[in-house]
């Protein structure tokens, strides 16, 4: 078979079910928009799978499939590069969105927007492909921006709850932030290279170092890294980009599995690691990276622990991960931050979709206050979602351990400005995510069963009175919850297979091998994962010594606090709470990033808006240029109607007089 | 004198469609009963057929016969392929409207076919006199069918207008052809560009002998300051005929432009640049302009068709650049381009107009589009379609033709002449949008559901979304307007 026409087929199946669905779903009814859609994903995968072990063979493809058009020496081109990044990014999301359509078939059997839910992720899924097979700047960016769409399409999905609506709002105006860095960043390619294919950007990369920027003159590349790495800021949540992911859990709980967590969180990890021949050129690019990261890692891991909304404590913790790709992006060893990627989008997938279960099984109620001892009613859930927080909190053997660990030994071989700071950012983040992993997972499963009884109120953003009918909330006293169906259950155990097996199987190949190729290029003059390689003596051997290594025991510190906490003493978390007061309130309202950015970006912006309006639009725009244009275009139009006699002989008459003046005029002339 | 048989094989698609044409009268005249429905179906085949001839005799070679007064080339083939295509589509969507006003008659469809011949015959001529007849057949034919509603003093009246002041037009043409030939000494077009090369013409005759072509060429592309016929008799003609007058007469005039100016005065291309210009910007500011006045669609879009041919004259005036020519092929295929897609766009707006009339009752004012959404959603999307396509917002057709003529001003240097075109560009969104505000925003005074044979409403669908489609894949008809021309420059 035609390798190209399968390419074309791995975007195009998912389009055509979320065409179907979208479009015709009240003709195809609820199952059969199920069944199109998941056919689409499921051809995807398939596709993908094969074309994975064709590059596996040693074949790659960089070619275009379309010129749409060219201008001023620009093509503007639909392409593909297909890779061993790529494909390793087209599997991750063909398997996870797959699970999570099949997931969806259980989670919202009950919504009146089910068709239109399943045509909007089948359109992610093809955003996503075409973001991650591109080979240009331009599809890159039709990508960026459709999965940033459907993002804001999906938390929005249930748009009669003003928090939804708040919420994509923001999440939409955040990630405009972002784009407009990145956006600046791929005019800046454009125009200092001339072109917007990957391979032509690379190939003349070098020749830009220590070019400096008209007017301004900054470091060229250093500028285009920078502002590349502001788009990927805000796609994949970085501080202070961030605010917007938290607040994305009002969409259906598999969208922040599939979007928020797996996928389109992690492109610009991808995109970072994508433009890794870039990247190679500036430090201080890379120091901004690292910093940035290792911010993230850590301070968004605090808030983890203070949340009591179990999707925000994933959503958190998601934040936190994305810090840890982030910093190994910053320290070079972009291919560890690759490999996380990849892990993480398996667990963090299967934790979201376990925290689902758990919110089915409770009836919509998503306050861990009101859970406790469910792993009794509902054991697939408990023991998958146990193995999902191990592979998070990096147990060895786990497929976390493998990537976190590496990502951590390659910060503490890091020479780069910044990596001091890294490091303790990086080590203190394991604790803490072993603290607040298990501090859910004892809350929900273990211990007192709180269930059907006074409920806890929820946050503020999850007051119950704008929910609809569709969605009661919690159990009625006495009710017991119950283990979820076979839908909802199937990709669970699908999804722990690989959190828990894959890395011990890829880490290998992936990080100390071959199978990148030349799609991740790390300069000579970086450290990177070489130091790691050296050292590596398999996956058990990486294993046994990471037992002794301090991430190890901090991890299981974590653990053990958690447990002593929450499961022995409940009452030292909240004489803690009373005792700092203070941090706890800063943690409870996020850093007030959103108090901050309410008053000076968005008051300012307001006022900003209401000064132009009054000088610029009402006075200069209405006053002159309006009113003064729409008057003069009056008059030349009234003028013209009084030619416009409709009498034959002034018609004929406006002819000669038009050839007169151009006889004369050109007799002058000549 | 030897009588040497010309070679009838490069016009073997204009010797079938006059075959055709005498067919169909014989044939209407003894199958009486039924001679309309004969006429209109002999006429479509013939038009197929026609393309079909006009394909099968294309071979990419330039082929001159009948004493080097006909040429046969790409860029012929292209435009006439183009022109049975939209006199094709006009037929279709006019037949419903021509038969509610008992207008349905078969001299209507021998008109069309002859017409047809005509703008053939300019497509295809090499010398001034075959460019002559086929103007005159083309615009005799349409003198005729602007009068069809006999009964119709508005239409009489159009149809005299039209009828006088081309009369007026063709003596300017004429005269002027007079004066080239005088200069030249010859009236094929390559014997008078090898005179003026040689520099054996009478530079003052010549220039002379340019302007009043200018005059003539400029009435029948209907820009200012020779546009005073145009909103008259769009607005009077029945709307089919209006239909036909602003579709593919456009192609033939570019065609007509093409050959008397680069084929025939290419050496002196900066003289009729530079009036060009001065009839692109008074065509562009007083089109878009004037069309803002206007309650009529049908004379709105007259003027919307006047800035649109101001558009046109700015792709062939960027040519040639200080006697550089290297501009030239990108200059003319955009201009090329342009006349696709605008003829594309007329066809369809007019052909939205006869959607929504019916027996006794024309949808002529922009206020019989209110609220359209709610009669028909999907042909009010078709219509803002168009509507936003001929304003130029991306990504339609017209944005990419507006985007390519405007490129091509920009390489030859006229930068201000950009600006202008983008400024009343601007403006002239402004009453393309109003259609797009009535249709959606208001209520509508007419509840009357839309009625249309499904061929009708099935291939204003397509042309409407081919308008869309082609705005987001646009490559391959810009390729081939430039393959086209390239072969023939």
């Amino acid at each position: 078979m035609d390798m190209k026409a399968l390419y074309l087929l791995v975007p195009l199946a998912p389009l055509a079910g979320a065409i179907l669905a979208g479009l015709f779903g009240k003709a195809i009814g609820r199952a059969g928009a199920h069944v199109a859609t998941i056919a689409g994903v499921a051809i995807a995968f398939i596709a993908s799978l094969v074309i994975f072990f064709d590059v596996q063979a040693g074949n790659s493809f960089d070619g275009t499939i379309y010129t749409w058009m060219e201008a001023g020496g620009i093509h503007f081109e639909i392409g593909f590069l297909i890779d061993p990044l790529t494909v390793m990014m087209m599997l991750v999301v063909t398997f996870v969105s797959l699970m999570v359509h099949i997931y969806t078939i259980g989670y919202m059997q009950d919504d009146p927007g089910y068709q239109r839910f399943f045509s909007y992720i089948s359109l992610f899924t093809f955003s996503m492909l075409m973001l991650v097979m591109s080979n240009n700047f331009l599809q890159l960016f039709f990508g960026w921006e459709a999965v940033g769409l459907v993002s804001y399409l999906l938390i929005g999905f249930w748009h009669d709850r003003p928090t939804a609506i708040y919420a994509n709002m923001k999440a939409f105006l955040v990630n405009r932030v972002g784009d407009f860095g990145f956006l600046l960043g791929i005019g800046l390619v454009a125009a200092y290279t001339g072109t917007l294919h990957y391979g032509e950007v690379f190939a003349v990369a070098s020749e830009l170092v220590g070019v400096e920027m008209a007017v301004t003159g900054w470091n060229l590349i250093t500028a285009i890294c920078v502002l590349l790495f502001i788009g990927a800021m805000g796609k994949s949540a970085q501080v202070p980009l961030h605010v917007w992911l938290p607040d994305s859990m009002e969409g259906p709980t598999p969208i922040s599995a599939l979007i928020h967590a797996a996928t389109m969180v992690t492109a610009g990890i991808f995109m970072v690691a994508r433009m890794s021949p870039l990247f190679e050129l500036s430090d201080a690019a890379l120091s901004f990276v690292l910093v940035i990261g290792a911010t993230t890692a850590l301070f968004m891991g605090f808030l983890g622990i203070v949340q009591n909304d179990i999707k925000r404590v994933v959503a958190y913790s998601t934040l936190s991960q994305l810090g840890y790709m982030t910093v190994a992006l910053g320290v070079s060893a972009y291919s560890a931050g690759v490999f996380h990627l990849m892990t993480h989008a398996f667990f963090k997938a299967l934790l979201f979709l376990g925290a689902g279960s758990v919110i089915i099984g409770m009836h919509h109620d998503q306050d861990m206050r009101n859970m406790g001892g469910l792993r009794k009613y509902m054991p697939i859930t408990w023991i998958t979602s146990l193995l999902g927080s191990l592979a998070l909190i990096g147990f060895p053997f786990f497929s976390g351990f493998y990537s976190k660990d590496s990502i951590i030994e390659a910060v503490f071989a890091a020479e780069l400005w910044g990596a001091g700071y890294a490091m303790v950012c990086v080590l203190l983040g394991v604790f803490v995510t072993a603290f607040y992993s298990f501090r859910m997972y004892f809350l929900v499963f273990h211990g007192e069963e709180r269930f059907g009884k006074a409920h806890h109120g929820h946050d503020a953003h999850h007051d119950d009175a704008h929910h609809d009918d569709d969605h009661h909330h919690g159990l009625a006293p006495g009710q017991k919850p119950h283990e979820s169906p076979w839908v909802v259950t199937v990709p669970l155990i699908l999804l722990a297979i690989p959190s828990v097996l894959v890395g011990f199987f890829t880490i290998e190949p992936m990080l100390f091998g071959e199978f990148f190729g030349s799609a991740i290029h790390v300069a000579d003059n970086h450290v990177g994962l070489s130091k790691l390689a050296a050292d590596f003596t398999g996956p058990v051997g990486m294993a046994i010594h990471g037992l002794q290594t301090a991430p190890f025991w901090l991890a299981a510190a974590g653990v053990g606090t958690a447990w002593f906490f929450y499961m022995k003493r409940p009452d030292i978390p909240a004489a803690i709470q009373r005792r700092f007061s203070a941090i706890h309130t800063l943690l409870e309202n996020k850093y007030y990033f959103d108090r901050f950015n309410e008053i000076v970006f968005a008051g300012g912006s307001r006022a900003l808006g209401t000064g132009f309006w009054k000088i610029g639009d009402r006075g200069v725009i209405d006053g002159l240029i309006v009113n003064g244009s729409a008057r003069v275009v009056g008059w030349v139009a009234q003028l013209s109607r009084l030619f416009q006699s409709g009498h034959l002989y002034q018609y004929a008459f406006a002819m000669i007089i038009g050839l007169f003046i151009m006889l004369s005029f050109w007799f002058n002339l000549g | 004198m030897n009588f040497v048989v010309p070679d009838f094989y490069p016009a073997a698609a204009e010797i079938f469609v006059a075959v055709m044409a005498l067919v169909i009268m014989l044939a209407s005249t003894f199958a009486r009963r039924i001679a309309t429905a004969l006429a209109y179906y002999l006429t479509q085949a013939t038009l197929i057929v026609a393309a079909v001839v006009t394909v099968a005799t294309m071979d990419g070679q330039v082929m001159l016969t009948f004493s080097n007064m006909f040429v046969s080339d790409l860029m012929g083939d292209f435009l006439k392929l183009l022109i049975y295509f939209s006199v094709a589509i006009a037929l279709l969507y006019g037949r419903g409207y021509l038969a509610d006003r008992s207008m349905d008659r078969p001299e209507y469809y021998l008109l069309t076919l002859l017409m047809t011949l005509g703008m053939m015959v300019m497509v295809t001529s090499n010398h001034l006199l075959t460019l002559y007849i086929g103007l005159e057949m083309m615009s005799l034919s349409l003198y005729a069918m602007v009068a069809f509603d006999r009964e119709s003093a508005r239409s009489t009246e159009a149809a005299m207008k039209y009828f006088v002041l081309g009369a007026l037009a063709s003596g300017l043409l004429l005269y002027g052809m007079s004066m080239l030939y005088g200069a030249t000494g010859s009236m094929e077009f390559s014997g008078i560009a090898q005179a003026i090369y040689h520099q054996s013409a009478n530079s003052t005759v010549l220039v002379f002998g340019l302007v009043f072509v200018m005059a003539g060429l400029a009435f029948k592309l209907g820009v200012v300051p020779f546009h005073m016929w145009v909103p008259d008799v769009y607005q009077g003609a029945p709307t089919a005929v209006t239909l036909m007058i602003a579709s593919a007469p456009k192609l033939a005039a570019f065609a007509m432009a093409m050959r008397l100016l680069v084929y025939g005065l290419f050496e002196i291309a900066e003289h009729w640049q530079s009036m060009l210009m001065f009839l692109a910007v008074l065509s562009i500011v007083l089109g878009n302009i004037a069309a803002i006045a206007q309650t009529n669609i049908k004379r709105m879009l007259a003027y919307s068709g006047i800035a649109h041919m101001g558009f046109v004259l700015l792709g062939l005036l960027s040519g040639v650049v200080d006697g550089d020519r290297h501009f030239a092929l990108n200059a003319y295929s955009s201009a090329m381009f342009y006349a696709v897609a605008y003829v594309m766009m007329s066809l369809a707006s007019f052909g939205m107009i006869i959607l929504l009339s019916r027996a006794g009752f024309e949808a002529e004012n922009i206020d019989d589009f209110k609220g359209l959404n709610q009669r028909s959603s999907w042909f009010a999307l078709m219509m803002l379609i168009i509507m936003f396509s001929m304003a130029g917002v991306p990504f339609f057709i017209g944005f990419f033709a507006k985007l390519s003529v405007l490129q091509a001003v920009v390489a030859a240097g006229y930068i201000w002449l950009a600006v202008l075109a983008v400024v009343m560009s601007l403006i002239g969104a402004f009453y393309y949008l109003r259609v797009v505000k009535v249709m959606y925003f208001d209520a509508p005074e007419d509840s009357a559901p839309i009625h249309a044979p499904a061929d009708v409403k099935v291939m204003l669908s397509v042309n409407g979304l081919a308008i869309a489609v082609l705005g987001l894949l646009p490559q391959g008809l810009m390729s081939l307007c430039a393959y086209a021309l390239i072969a023939s420059l």
